[in-house]
């Protein structure tokens, strides 16, 4: 096996993964600390301290930024280079480039933080970065693709193995997304400030064409890529069917384009694109459940590893929460719970079971299996990630939980009206209302947070007692 | 000219991409599960991950 590791590290580059590997850890700490900050603020006003940088507008597209930019690209650079790398048997098309991407991309994260704080933002969700920031986002993405794609066409495997169908599909779609999403017009070459190329609901149509696929294609798709290398790999059996899981990404990635327009139930949009947008969704079940079955079947006959194995309970339980949020994104697509749901507590509820059950489950198994590697060690202690497992799964329950119930009551006491067909409720009753359950939330996250320093702390000690000089780049 | 403007109208364009998607999607089924032979050979690439630390 060490011999193994030495003739694979002199092959592939393994230093650019390191790098963005220490950086998902890095950006997963800060992202999750603010976003604990600010689940306190909305518990606990008194946190602004009347000091706009840090108001809950300015900082929550810092803990997205850095939460899905930070923390989930980079684990996707370092996984997408890592598997792509040891499933074509090839080494990176340009080490040059790929430390250009680590450098570019985390020069994105800083700067969108920077600009979040100081009041810069185009005001589109999980786009708030104004153009100079999206002209270098763009230039770093077109060399992640030629890196990526140079690699698989120097590969010596003959076939692509799918999961670097996936995350070509990221790459691509995050390319066409963020292109057309950011399309603006600065007010002068020296200002931050811009106006979008779009207007009215027409520029809202082409945010939540982005803004889903973001979620469909980056935090989806992506971390497919990385279930199905990582999932097999773990339980040292390969996945289930490929048949299926091609069926799954020619299906997912199909169905997912059209589904945005579900954002927008009941605004100005036209009814039959709130319509059409329901139909994909729900159709979005099926691909999106063959995969999550796909998964969870390659432990089929190795069913103890789940006890004994705190990575694979990750890995797996990520599957879990992968198919619970795609069962729930289509119900709350209906139009007609979409009226109760949409505006409340409850789209938190559900976005956090996918970025906390799904994305960061699988990244933190991943990890667990890539970062060992890496450095030609062990991992220090199993017992802490069987801790930060707990940690992370009571935290999530916690979390949504209190969303669900928070945003079912809000929809309930925001449509109820009196005898006299007055509402029943002040808006302020149902924000007073939601208190206890907006300080649960922030006690979920705590947890949340708290597994995730302590991986900090196991991958540290770790990486501290690795060879990396036996693994020569 | 003609051709184009028949493109331009949702009730001529809806159907014909019914068609066209969902032929697609019966090629896609046909290809994975139409045939023994082709559908072992797709199987076996399912061990590409476990080979991978063996290569040199």
């Amino acid at each position: 096996m060490a011999t193994a590791n030495v003739t694979n590290n002199e092959q592939y580059n393994y230093e650019v993964i390191r790098k963005f590997t220490i950086m998902t850890l890095v950006w997963g700490a800060i992202g999750m600390f603010v976003g604990l900050y600010i689940a306190s603020e909305l518990a606990f006003p008194v946190l602004n301290f009347d000091i706009p940088y840090i108001t809950f507008g300015r900082l929550r597209p810092v803990h997205t930024g850095a939460v899905i930019f930070g923390f989930g690209g980079s684990a996707l650079f370092a996984t997408s280079y890592y598997v792509v790398q040891r499933t074509c048997q090839a080494r990176l098309f340009s080490d040059g480039m790929a430390n250009f991407t680590f450098w570019g991309w985390q020069t994105v994260i800083v700067c969108a933080a920077l600009g979040d704080v100081l009041g810069y933002s185009q005001g589109r969700e999980y786009a708030e970065m104004e153009w100079p920031i999206d002209i270098l986002i763009e230039i770093v993405w077109v060399v992640y693709l030629t890196v990526f794609v140079g690699t698989l066409m120097r590969r010596k495997q003959p076939h692509i193995y799918v999961a670097n169908w996936f995350y070509l599909a990221f790459i691509l779609a995050t390319a066409l997304l963020h292109t057309f999403n950011n399309l603006a017009v600065p007010i002068s070459l020296f200002s931050m400030k811009s106006y979008s190329l779009f207007s009215g609901a027409q520029d809202a149509m082409i945010q939540w064409w982005y803004g889903h696929n973001a979620v469909g294609f980056f935090l989806t798709a992506a971390f497919l890529g990385m279930m199905y290398y990582f999932v097999p790999k773990q339980a040292g059996r390969p996945v289930y069917s490929y048949r299926l899981s091609v069926l799954h990404f020619w299906a997912i990635i199909f169905l997912y384009m059209w589904a945005g327009a579900h954002h927008l139930h009941w605004t100005a949009i036209p009814d039959w694109t709130s319509t059409l947008a329901a139909t994909f969704s729900i159709m979005l079940l099926l691909p999106s459940w063959g995969g999550m079955v796909n998964g969870i079947m390659t432990l089929s006959g190795a069913w103890d590893k789940l006890r004994t194995d705190p990575i694979m309970r990750f890995l797996i339980v990520a599957l879990s929460f992968y198919g619970m949020s795609t069962f729930e994104g289509p119900m709350m697509s209906l139009k007609d719970v979409n009226a109760l749901s949409h505006y409340t507590d409850w789209t938190i509820g559900h976005v956090h079971s996918g970025a906390l059950g799904w994305v960061a489950m699988i990244t933190f198994g991943s990890l667990y299996h890539l970062i060992p590697k890496l450095w030609n060690t062990k991992v220090f202690s199993l017992r802490l990630i069987n801790i930060h497992f707990w940690l992370a799964t009571i935290g999530i329950l916690l979390y949504i939980t209190a969303m669900w119930i928070s945003g079912i009551m809000q929809g309930l006491m925001w449509r109820a009206f009196d005898d006299y067909g007055n509402l029943q409720y002040a808006f302020i009753e149902s924000v007073a209302a939601a208190h206890n359950l907006y300080i649960m939330r922030a006690v979920g996250g705590l947890f949340f947070l708290s597994g995730m320093i302590l991986m900090g702390y196991n991958m540290f000690m770790t990486i501290r007692s690795g060879n990396v000089e036996q693994t020569p780049n | 000219m003609d051709v184009l403007l028949w493109f331009t109208k949702f009730e001529n364009t809806k159907p014909v991409s019914l068609v066209i998607f969902f032929v697609l999607f019966c090629g896609v089924v046909f290809y994975l599960y139409g045939s023994k032979r082709r559908g072992k050979e797709l199987e076996s690439f399912k061990n590409i991950p476990l080979q991978d630390d063996e290569f040199k």
